[in-house]
């Protein structure tokens, strides 16, 4: 019995182990990484209704394949209408985690796209919860 | 052979596409990787006439496929026509690309590995040692004797600042039948005619073009370092990002001394297919 039970509870532990894991990365581990001084960025373009509407441009070339048409996530990737995202995450956050990415877990990194772009593409995202 | 190319077509006309953003360069590689999932099907070419020969296209149908974030893997055929001689494939290559830092910095290292098999290859996708005009002279049936089996590496440097992109590559090529290194570089410097996205879906908006330069050459190998019989190009290069996700690309290049071809005319063709294979797992389903 003991022999059976060795290898169930270990090969238990790994999968609760990788569980715990994953849902701490899902929970936004990313954003106790971000630096104080990119936390407190503010967008340029924010609420201004010409930078959503090009935002959702950019959205829809560049992130939409994974995230979804209206940011409601797909299979493998998360909701954009999230609470981390809408009320945790502050623009600058945003912005930090688009010109870094988070490489381990498949999120590349924007920096190609100028800044601009960037933080139009933030003003789209955060005007899904209004 | 048309029944591949009608399931390419069927297969392309069924998926849909992004806007891949290409940096404008022919021969430089920028630190950036391609999205995991996407595929991008590319297709290059270099058309140029070295005194005493005859004109050439050297072509290359590259295929980009984003592995991860962080890896990149790309497989090419190349072929190439020469006027008056003939119409023959000339190898293929296989190559990696890897993002050994998982941030943005001011400068972006990016570790390459290629290994090609190639004979009378005449696309220019790089030029090492004592590469020159006079090896694109030989008839191609006595060029494609000197098979090429060679391991490349690159170190891929890039930054990107206020919207322009500038890329530098250091390239060390072995041939794997007991010749010695050879070297080369690579830089290029490029920017989005428009830094910001306009409300309105547009065909030709400035931030649909990217511009810039680029300059590429050898340095010989390793008993002859240095810029002596070797050579060098530089030109200005530009790209079109289409709205229906095809990026279409040209650059006239001229040769900076008498051992380079004198003009190189680039044009390219790419299109990005977004994550291809969770498309072919669904339509199976």
């Amino acid at each position: 019995m003991t022999r059976i039970h060795v290898p169930a509870i270990f090969l238990l532990s790994l999968a609760i182990l990788a569980s715990v894991s994953a849902f701490g990365i899902a929970d936004g581990k990313w954003l106790h990484n971000v630096p104080v001084r990119d936390h407190a960025k503010t967008n340029p373009y924010r609420g201004e209704p010409a930078a959503i509407a090009a935002g959702k441009r950019v959205f829809r070339d560049h992130c939409a394949q994974c995230h979804g048409d209206h940011a409601e996530g797909t299979k493998k990737r998360p909701s954009l209408d999230s609470i981390r995202v809408q009320e945790q995450a502050s623009e600058g956050d945003l912005h930090w985690l688009l010109v870094n990415g988070n490489m381990r877990k498949g999120m590349p990194s924007w920096a190609k796209l100028p800044d601009q772009q960037l933080w139009q593409t933030i003003a789209y995202v955060k005007s899904l919860s209004q | 052979m048309k029944k591949f190319f009608a399931g390419l077509l069927l297969l392309l006309g069924g998926v849909r596409s992004s806007h891949a953003q290409e940096r404008p360069y022919f021969v430089t590689y920028s630190h950036e990787m391609e999205e995991p999932g996407n595929l991008d099907i590319e297709l290059f070419n270099a058309d140029g006439k070295p005194p005493g020969g005859n004109r050439f296209i050297g072509s290359n149908i590259e295929f980009e496929y984003g592995v991860k974030a962080w890896w990149t893997t790309e497989f090419y055929m190349d072929g190439q026509i020469t006027q008056h001689d003939s119409t023959i494939f000339t190898g293929y290559r296989w190559e990696n690309r890897f993002r050994p830092l998982w941030r943005e910095y001011w400068i972006n290292p990016v570790i390459y590995v290629e290994f090609e098999n190639t004979s009378a290859d005449k696309a220019l996708r790089e030029v090492v040692g004592h590469d020159g005009k006079d090896d694109f002279v030989d008839p191609n049936s006595i060029a494609r004797l000197d098979k090429e089996r060679e391991i490349e590496t690159k170190l891929i440097l890039g930054s990107n600042f206020r919207g322009w992109n500038i890329s530098e590559n250091i390239i060390a090529e072995k041939n794997l039948s007991n010749n010695p290194w050879e070297f080369g570089y690579a830089v290029g410097a490029s920017r989005p005619l428009g830094l910001a996205a306009r409300p309105h879906d547009c065909t030709f908006c400035p931030e649909q073009f990217q511009a810039g330069i680029e300059m590429y050459g050898g340095l010989g190998d390793r008993y002859s370092f240095g810029t002596r019989f070797t050579s060098h190009y530089l030109g200005p290069t530009i790209n079109w990002q289409a709205p229906n996700g095809v990026t279409l690309s040209f650059s006239p290049q001229f040769g900076l001394n008498g051992f380079s071809i004198p003009r190189l005319y680039r044009f390219g063709l790419s299109y990005e297919v977004d994550q291809f294979l969770s498309r072919f797992h669904r339509s199976r389903q």
